[in-house]
């Protein structure tokens, strides 16, 4: 029942296959595999390098892509967007490029219980410069608790990086909300979206969601793995310092310094994953061409099917919102005193694809006290048959082990 | 008990020793006591053993792991307890692995290895 799904070939090369691991990466639609293939049969040539037609036409076909981004995330101008490897290399550039640069000794950066590593690990870095990490906490309901101005002193804090929604818990978190609600409580912060996980589900607008910074992945949202985007107002990019250094990201280059060239090429350095970002620009048609109200429409039927068939499972253990309302269509859940690994196992058998262990969020884990979970997550080519698959698997899981 | 499926993996062997391990605890004031994560799932072995002359009398193991991690721990040290260090010396990988009797994908290995490293680093300590 998902009339997306034919447009993926991994379904018929695999037609058993029901997978459940979108959070991690997603499937590719045939448009998505035909553009990269194109690039490299008709237009293959380095960017903003040669005189002849051939790179011409592969640089106007890159830069093609910079626009449709923009336009995507609801950008001012596509010089606010920044190709890099992955939302990873992205959030990497605000810590070594922005925070580096303007945060001193003392100041704070919120961050939360919930984050990815990548979104963590980059901050901790900056802790050897006397910047801070303060940790909002998560409600009983695995959502934030971000009321907390009188545990912080709200005037050093700087940086407000939160993700968009949870890998392991598919809680949407309110960062506008939150931004509002520091800055209403005296802080002067910027805020920094990680995108990775909500930008494929919720298509957002960087305005609309007051974001100074943004970064996303192009391969949980369709595209080719190796690509990613940051956004970032012009005058934060024109003020911040490039993180890697090399060719093409430079303005003018003696034996002994360098100036840089202006954004968006200062972030920039060496090629870029040419054909990615190609098949980018090819995948945000197509998910634009489906349309936010379609989706939506599609996901809430398979979020509330999830959460219907978590109910009627009461011995299982569900991490994370129990209602529709301001969640994605991510499942993480354990079977009481069985391993998140034996239960992955057991479901691949039956062509299950799920992910199990501690999902690059062990702080997370630590806080829900358990080593890892299982996670189920969706995007548009699932369909409620998957979600029956995903149950009827569970309750093989426990024959198998001899809990039924 | 229902009857349980036929899985290539999970045979009785690995159910019987997962929900009942034999071993499995800490040995009160031990010779050896070493500890070994997993990387790729998180897992963590403890081990905790003495040793009489040149015997290894008692054996444990704690921690949490997958029914394939604990099941190859119960039956490692099943299979090692009461003997002498030098024949657990010359224990190899392949021994380890056949106690099992099942095949193992090359992730799942290292899951069952998991409890025969920790061994291994015992035995580096009390040399």
């Amino acid at each position: 029942m998902s009339r997306w799904k034919a447009d993926f070939p991994i379904f018929t090369h695999n037609p058993k296959l029901v997978y459940l691991d979108s959070a991690a990466t997603s499937q590719k639609p045939q448009a998505v595999i035909d553009a990269v293939t194109r690039f490299y049969t008709e237009s293959n040539a380095n960017v903003h390098r040669g005189m002849y037609d051939l790179s011409e036409r592969a640089t106007e076909q890159f830069e093609a892509v910079r626009a449709c981004v923009a336009d995507f995330i609801g950008a001012e101008s596509p010089d606010e967007v920044i190709f890099t490897c992955g939302a990873t290399e992205a959030i990497n550039l605000v810590a070594g490029g922005w925070v580096k640069k303007f945060l001193k000794r003392g100041d704070i950066i919120v961050v939360s219980q919930m984050e990815h590593h990548s979104n963590l690990l980059p901050w901790q870095q900056l802790q050897d410069l006397g910047v801070e990490l303060f940790s909002l906490p998560l409600t009983e309901d695995c959502r934030l608790d971000y009321q907390v101005a009188d545990r912080l002193d709200m005037s050093h804090v700087k940086l407000i990086a939160l993700t968009h929604a949870s890998n392991v818990l598919g809680t949407v978190n309110p960062i506008t909300d939150i931004a509002k609600y520091f800055r209403e409580h005296g802080a002067d912060a910027k805020l920094l979206v990680d995108a990775a996980q909500s930008a494929p589900h919720l298509l957002d607008n960087v305005r609309s969601l007051g974001a100074d910074f943004l970064a996303f992945s192009s391969h949980k949202l369709l595209g080719p793995s190796g690509v990613g985007v940051l956004y970032a107002r012009k005058e934060l990019l024109e003020a911040m310092d490039p993180a890697v250094f090399g060719s093409h990201m430079v303005a003018r280059v003696d034996q002994k310094s360098s100036t840089w060239a202006d954004v968006p090429a200062k972030f920039e350095p060496g090629t870029r994953n040419l054909e990615g970002v190609i098949g980018l620009g090819t995948a945000l048609e197509y998910i634009t061409s489906i349309g936010k109200d379609a989706l939506h429409e599609h996901e809430e039927t398979l979020i509330k099917a999830a959460l219907d068939a978590f109910a009627n499972m009461p011995d299982i253990q569900l991490f994370g919102p129990k209602t529709k309302e301001n969640r994605l269509g991510i499942f993480s859940f354990n079977i009481p005193g069985v391993h998140p690994h034996d239960v992955a196992d057991i479901l691949n058998r039956y062509g299950i694809a799920v992910r199990a262990g501690h999902h690059c969020a062990q702080p997370l884990m630590q806080q829900l006290g358990v080593p890892g979970t299982v996670r189920a997550s969706l995007y548009l080519y699932n369909t409620t048959a998957d979600i029956e698959a995903l149950v009827e698997g569970i309750a093989s899981v426990k024959r198998t082990l001899g809990l039924a | 008990m229902m009857e349980m499926q036929e899985d290539p993996l999970y045979r009785e062997i690995i159910i019987e020793n997962w929900r009942n391990p034999a071993n499995r605890g800490v040995v009160e004031s031990p010779d050896f006591d070493v500890e070994r994560d997993n990387p790729f799932c998180g897992d963590r072995i403890r081990m905790t053993g003495k040793i009489k002359d040149g015997r290894l009398t008692d054996i444990a193991f704690s921690g949490q792991g997958c029914a394939v991690s604990t099941a190859a721990a119960s039956l490692l040290t099943e299979e090692i307890k009461g003997r002498e260090i030098k024949d657990i010396q010359n224990l190899t990988e392949q021994d380890a692995l056949s106690l099992l009797g099942v095949q193992l994908t090359p992730n799942r290995t290292k899951c069952a290895l998991l409890a025969y490293r920790t061994l291994k680093d015992a035995l580096k300590q009390i040399d």
